[in-house]
């Protein structure tokens, strides 16, 4: 998984967008173990107490569970997982939107332009990976 | 209990207040940058926290100790410039850190020059800067130190080798120690510290975590740095 910071926002909150986003593409599968805090912090190049924050809030939210003894795990809830899939898609849309917006865009525009470039780029389903 | 602490700590070189009324402390499994322009006195802290300096006023306490025979036990310390004998071999200097703390991880040494594929039999005045530095920071990170205090340990080397130290740091991490990293490049620490002291003329400006002066400035710690120290 390759990781990536703004300098915008707290390390933590990128964090958990982007194990966020690993879940959801299916690059932490549902129900598989996930590596260590140690491990995950190494990868991604952040303070250990920042990665342990960041896996204690997605623990909160319910995206991952620990077992005592065995370490972290993904949810296997598909229901959780396509929540958050979608939280995610929802906060892709509403930054597009405001940027178009800001551009002086109105809405149907927006859709007509929308459509326009899918059918230009032919997007289909699964097409475009990460 | 605080790992390092400082109290009302001021040094004077002569007329030149290097520290002023320094009051902080860093506590166990936190890392920390400490933060300044040139010459804001933080080599000075370092050392002050090493017995290589004394105070001129106030106090400062390793582990809740004063600076001394028990407390090098304790504290583990990547100098400014490379300090290792430059005759030793790789694995000479190995041995040489063995013999002298009773804390020294020798397998964790040895895998790490094995990673880095540096020979054993290498001598380190054969080594580059780069490599040099790595293997200093090796050896100090390979001891089970209650404190790390590492004086500019990134400066110098190339952005590949820097990764490498900071991952060593992060890999190294151990809850019941504290690391403190001086340094001005501030954009590469950032996402490994904890914690910040901005340090300025000899005061402390400001101390807080990274993740606090994100979320309330809106800012990397970085482009704070460059707000406060704008000359």
């Amino acid at each position: 998984m390759k990781w990536q910071f703004s300098n915008d926002a707290p390390i933590y909150a990128q964090l958990i967008a982007q194990i966020k986003v690993g879940i959801v593409s299916g690059a932490f599968p549902p129900g598989e173990r996930l590596p260590s805090v140690r491990d995950l912090a190494t990868e991604a190049g952040v303070n250990p107490n920042t990665m342990q924050r960041a896996l204690a809030e997605l623990e909160r939210d319910g995206l991952v569970y620990s077992q005592r003894t065995a370490g972290r795990f993904v949810t296997e809830d598909k229901r959780m997982i396509d929540a958050a899939k979608l939280g995610l898609a929802e906060n892709h849309i509403k930054t597009f939107l405001l940027a178009m917006t800001r551009l002086g865009y109105q809405r149907e525009e927006i859709l007509d332009l929308l459509r326009q470039e899918t059918t230009k780029e032919g997007i289909t389903d699964g097409g475009s990976g990460m | 209990m605080a790992v390092l602490e400082c109290k009302g700590l001021s040094k004077r070189y002569g007329h030149t207040q290097a520290l002023d009324r320094v009051d902080l402390a860093v506590e166990p499994g936190r890392i920390v940058g400490l933060l300044g322009p040139n010459g804001s006195g933080k080599t000075t802290l370092i050392k002050l926290a090493n017995g290589l300096l004394t105070p001129s006023e106030g106090e400062i306490l390793v582990c809740g100790m004063k600076p001394g025979k028990e407390s090098h036990a304790l504290v583990s310390y990547l100098p400014e410039r490379t300090s290792i004998p430059l005759w030793m071999t790789a694995g000479q200097l190995l041995d040489f850190y063995q013999d002298f703390y009773k804390d020294f991880r020798r397998d964790a040494a040895e895998e790490m020059l094995q990673h880095l594929d540096i020979s054993p039999k290498q001598r380190i005045k054969q080594m580059s800067k780069g490599t040099r530095e790595k293997v200093q920071l090796i050896v100090v990170m390979s001891r089970a130190a209650k404190l790390y205090l590492l004086d500019e340990p990134i400066g110098g080397v190339d952005p590949a080798t820097r990764d490498y130290i900071l991952s060593t740091i992060i890999g190294n991490y151990d809850p019941e120690a504290a690391v403190v990293i001086s340094t001005h490049l501030i954009s590469d620490v950032e996402k490994v510290l904890d914690d910040v002291i901005f340090i300025n003329q000899g005061r402390v400006m400001l101390q807080s975590s990274v993740d606090q002066i994100r979320e309330e400035k809106g800012m990397s710690v970085d482009e704070l740095f460059r707000e406060v120290f704008k000359c």
